[in-house]
């Protein structure tokens, strides 16, 4: 007996009695796979939805939220910022460089279609450990993608993490974030206004990669045994000459102010833009799929319509200015051609040639607002199992080894990224924060103001408790983001977890949506954009809930470089915010397989007053160097300042294993000239933060009195060879 | 007359070839021992109306010298037959 | 009155913008010149700028030194124009003959986004003019393929003709002899990997490219002025 046709196209029986139900009708074919990609769970989030609303999304300066391409905020100076974060984990894992690449394309495009030059990418990478070969040929190929991709195309990628854990042996998350700039007068929406106006496709080629891409790489987990290879033809290939000329082409349609709207192709393809762009406008569309320019010959209508080849657009135009959209096309390239009409009424219709037979006549809004919407069933974990098991003993452990074991320097990803372009960069990878000056897209003229941009996420706290751990993620980017002086303006969120059919899952889902709509608002920071990636999953485990941020700040006054990481000789070194000893959800305890029991507390007010007191530091130029303590806690924070200098230090007063290896949060190391250590307090204290003096910058060793003397040598050989030496090790796929 | 051509481009001996020598590096790890002097070129496959195979060699030649290789680096060889007829 | 740099923008080129910001910011004036334009516009300088001409493919240029404003660019050459080719635009001048050599792929085989220290080893050239040799300078490189080769006869010839005008301190990417920058006979011909447009602003972290687009900037010694007007 044959699977009925809904099913294999992934709804289930109440799904298609829906669509019956709408249409009044028994949908045909291509109706039906219209609806599969629109209510996978890719693009109608149908199982977050209904969490995500609790996220605060209000704030000052936002001038488009959640729910478009891109969230976008005024910056002043006449700019705004579109920003975005996605996820392209399962292609990733399949074909890691195509699926990487085409991730950089994709949040480009998101971008670009708000009216925004895309100026900057950032890539938080999370990877299977090292010492897996496959892990390894992942890490390899979806660094070697967004390279290929990234830098080609033109875009700076200026930031990103790289981690590596057990967790993400088989499903490495590759998250990407964009952010780019416009004069505000440009802003652009993915709105089909004006009946009579053209669909024009601009871009690429329509094949068949990507067909049932989005049911089938993004809504599905891999199963054990199943052969990955098999799923490779649904891979998109991407082509950042392309998306290069396809940028120019765009950002000079928006100049010469002859675009309505415009809407890229990405998930669902055809079907999500035009369906999109006419129900965000209360309009139909008439889209004459015999016009859709072809690569591959004998294309079904349900495959034109649901294809997702890359580097193309939607753009909404007059009649009358369509003779010049199309000369702005020739001149750089890109083919364009008429595909649609926007019409009256709401119905998405697909010909075959204007005034050709109908293939497909369904409500447009009801692609997008018809979407299930699950309230999926929560369970919190046994309390056994979320995490009181305490690190028993520390009797034999060698703190030093420990904490050289923890260095890694991620140069070697960041090396391979153009991460220069566009002459922005003050602060690039490797730093806390991305700091980048803040110049007019269209005047060039330097305002003398910088964005600082940071993408932070943190499996293990999230996993101990998804709630405050989630809050933290978001903390530590308030932080970072202080670490340049930088005050936090705006938030995206990639929200990476299991499966929901789990009630653990959906249960870890809304708990971390809770932290970090609690900290969004303590912060005053609003959510203006967001992805959800389920099923992340191999072999029927869940990932560790990872939901990853990026945040956007701006620093007020850019006149000379903000200080580094770096340690300055000499100086003396202040611990800025509580130094609470505990070891839950650190690092140390977890690569030890414990969980080192509950989570250090989480006082937002308290780590706002430390961010000020960092970020007051910064601006008055009061310190020459500045690390906040995240993963690996004050211990790693140190010999990071050490061996990205080549200085040592020399510090007391931390009392054992947990003071140094725990990850209490709202803490940052600076160092200070000696002469203005006593202003560096006295700042410290008028914002109310405490502060506690560890010592001095200088000397050949890693050394924290009573605890552990490690040699600096050793410390840098170790920092600098890690990455190189284990990717240097060969990759396989299989 | 239409002509199936194909063009492999290598470097010219002496020239170093990093990615060959990566990849021969690389093979005793996977157990495929014995492996030597790996090379690595491309290859580009094009069909070619002409009058005749000579005049078809010697316009793929010029291509190949003005444009599909770098004579400084690269050399080409060229290996032309009849296509078939098209449909 | 400003030097008038003509900056080619080939489709994929992405330093356009970057070169004319850093050529401004000197008090040079900067023009971007369409790959197809017919003319020069009787620009004083041409840069060719990097990034990824024809998204660099079959090879970095191959495709770039067809595009018609080259042959404009060649004339302007010959008639002793200055021009300058930066990383994808050294790899243009290859291509088209303008320069000798090739430049392959990384002795590494991965692309470098890094600081480079590079010596000055010639300041007869339109683009180290006012440098002294010896000099050790702080570049930003951004390449896959900068790996310079050359015949042994072109290597002999460049060195005895003082062609060779910049070396890297610590090779990044394999190129023959340290070469990271050359000139032609005529001295108004420079081909670089390093980026001078990326440092040359005090946020940048470095402000060693400086001296080298003014060197550019400097009124065109007569003769050279614009070659092609009228």
């Amino acid at each position: 007996m044959s699977e009925p046709l809904h099913r294999a196209l992934g709804l289930t029986d109440d799904e298609a009695a829906e669509i019956e139900r709408i249409l009044g009708r028994r949908p045909n074919s291509l109706e039906l796979a219209m609806y599969a990609v629109m209510w996978s769970e890719h693009c109608s989030y149908k199982s977050s939805r209904l969490h995500l609303r609790r996220l605060p999304t209000a704030g000052e300066g936002v001038l488009v939220g959640p729910g478009e391409n891109a969230g976008v905020v005024d910056v002043g100076d006449g700019i705004a910022v579109a920003m975005r974060i996605e996820s392209h984990n399962h292609p990733s894992a399949i074909e890691p460089y195509q699926g990487a690449a085409t991730g950089v394309g994709g949040i480009l495009r998101d971008i670009f279609t708000m009216g925004a030059r895309p100026i900057a990418v950032m890539d938080p990478l999370r990877f299977g450990p090292l010492d897996d070969p496959r892990s390894r040929w992942i890490a390899e190929g979806v660094v070697s993608g967004i390279s290929g991709y990234g830098n080609s195309v033109g875009v700076p990628t200026v930031g990103g993490e790289a981690e590596f854990d057990e967790t993400y042996r088989d499903n490495p998350l590759v998250n990407v974030f964009c952010l780019g700039v416009l004069p505000v007068e440009n802003l652009v929406l993915g709105r089909a206004t004006g009946v009579g106006n053209l669909a024009v496709l601009v871009g690429a080629g329509t094949g068949r990669d990507g067909i049932g891409g989005v049911s089938v790489l993004a809504s599905a987990g891999f199963s054990e045994g199943e052969d990955e290879s098999a799923k490779r033809p649904s891979v998109q290939v991407g082509d950042p000459f392309e998306e290069k000329r396809l940028i120019e082409a765009c950002l000079a349609l928006y100049d010469a102010g002859l675009v309505v709207g415009i809407q890229d192709l990405g998930g669902a393809g055809l079907t999500c833009a035009t369906s999109e762009t006419a129900s965000r406008a209360g309009m139909g569309m008439d889209v004459d799929i015999s016009a859709v320019r072809r690569r591959e010959p004998d294309m079904e209508p349900f495959e034109v319509m649901t294809s997702e080849s890359q580097e193309r657009m939607l753009a909404i135009v007059t009649p009358q200015d369509l003779d010049e959209v199309l000369a702005v096309c020739r001149k750089w390239e890109v083919s364009a051609g008429v595909i649609g009409r926007v019409t009256s009424g709401g119905s998405l219709r697909v010909l075959d040639g204007f005034g050709g037979e109908v293939l497909a006549d369904i409500p447009a809004a009801s692609l997008h607002d018809d979407a299930p919407c699950y309230d999926r069933p929560r369970t919190p974990p046994a309390r056994d199992a979320q995490g009181d098991d305490h690190v028993a003993t520390t009797e034999g452990v060698d703190l030093g080894e420990d904490l050289l074991a923890m260095l890694l320097d991620t140069s070697w990803v960041w090396r391979q990224y153009d991460h220069q372009l566009f002459l922005n960069t003050v602060l690039g990878p490797g730093s806390d924060a991305t700091l980048l000056r803040l110049k007019h897209p269209l005047t060039g003229r330097d305002t003398g103001r910088g964005l600082a941009l940071t993408t932070d996420g943190n499996h293990r706290w999230c996993s101990v408790d998804p709630r405050q751990g989630t809050a933290m993620v978001v903390a530590e980017a308030v932080m970072n983001l202080a670490t340049v002086g930088a005050r936090p303006v705006a938030l995206v969120n990639c929200l990476n977890f299991g499966n929901p059919e789990h009630g653990e899952v959906m249960w870890q889902l809304s708990e971390a949506i809770d932290g970090m709509a609690e900290a969004c608002r303590a912060f005053a920071i609003p959510v203006v954009g967001g992805n959800v990636s389920l099923y992340n999953e191999s072999g029927g485990a869940d990932i560790a809930p990872t939901p990853v941020v990026g945040m956007l700040g701006l620093v007020d006054g850019l006149d000379v470089p903000p200080p580094t990481t770096s340690l300055v000789d000499g100086s003396r070194l202040i611990l800025i915010g509580d130094h609470v000893a505990a070891l839950g959800g650190s690092r140390w305890a977890f690569e030890r397989g414990q969980r080192g029991g509950p989570l250090p507390p989480l006082d937002l007010r308290a780590h706002s007053r430390v961010a000020t007191a960092v970020r007051d530091l910064v601006n008055g130029g009061l310190v020459n160097s500045v690390h906040d303590v995240s993963a690996g806690g004050l211990g790693l924070c140190l010999a990071e300042m050490a061996v990205r200098s080549g200085v040592g230090f020399n510090v007391a007063g931390i009392h054992g294993l947990a003071e140094l290896f725990g990850e209490s949060p709202s803490r940052c190391v600076v160092g200070a000239d000696p002469e203005l250590a006593g202003t560096v307090l006295r700042v410290c204290e008028s914002a109310g933060a405490p502060t506690t003096e560890l010592g001095f910058a200088g000397g050949a060793h890693l050394h924290v009195e009573d605890l552990l003397e490690v040699s600096l040598t050793e410390a840098s050989s170790r920092y600098h060879d890690r990455l190189p030496s284990a990717l240097g090790a060969g990759t396989t796929q299989g | 007359m239409r002509y199936a051509v194909r063009v492999e481009v290598r470097l010219r001996d002496g020239i170093a070839d990093p990615e060959g020598a990566t990849i021969e590096r690389s093979l005793p790890a996977l157990g495929f021992d014995g492996v030597s002097e790996v090379r690595v070129g491309k290859s580009i496959r094009f069909v070619l109306d002409a009058d005749s195979e000579e005049s078809a060699l010697g316009e793929v030649d010029d291509l190949c010298r003005r444009f599909l290789t770098n004579p400084v680096i690269e050399d080409a060889t060229i290996s032309i037959e009849a296509a078939e007829v098209l449909q | 009155m400003s030097t008038r740099v003509g900056i080619v923008l080939f489709p994929g080129s992405n330093c356009e913008l970057d070169v004319a910001e850093a050529v401004r910011s000197l008090g040079g004036d900067a023009e971007i010149l369409w790959h197809d334009e017919p003319s020069l516009r009787g620009v004083d300088v041409v840069v060719l700028p990097g990034g990824f001409a024809h998204g660099d493919y079959l090879r970095p240029g191959a495709i770039a030194r067809f595009s018609p404003v080259m042959e404009k660019v060649v004339a302007f050459a010959e008639a002793g124009g200055p021009v300058v080719g930066i990383c994808n635009g050294f790899q243009v001048l290859t291509e088209a003959g303008m320069l000798p050599g090739a430049l392959q792929k990384n002795a590494g085989l991965k692309f470098v986004c890094q600081m480079a220290q590079l010596r000055v080893e010639s300041v007869d050239s339109v683009l180290t003019a006012g440098l002294t040799v010896g000099d050790i300078v702080k570049m930003p490189i951004n390449h896959f393929e900068g790996n310079y080769t050359c015949s042994e006869q072109t290597l002999t010839r460049l060195r005895s003709n003082d062609q060779v005008i910049l070396r890297y301190v610590g090779n990044p990417n394999g190129s023959l002899d340290d070469i990271a920058g050359i000139c032609n006979e005529g001295r108004n011909v420079v081909g670089l990997m390093p980026h001078p447009e990326r440092a040359s602003h005090e946020l940048l972290g470095s402000l060693d490219g400086v001296p080298l687009l003014r060197s550019l900037l400097a009124p065109a010694t007569p003769g050279c002025a614009d070659p092609l007007s009228g």
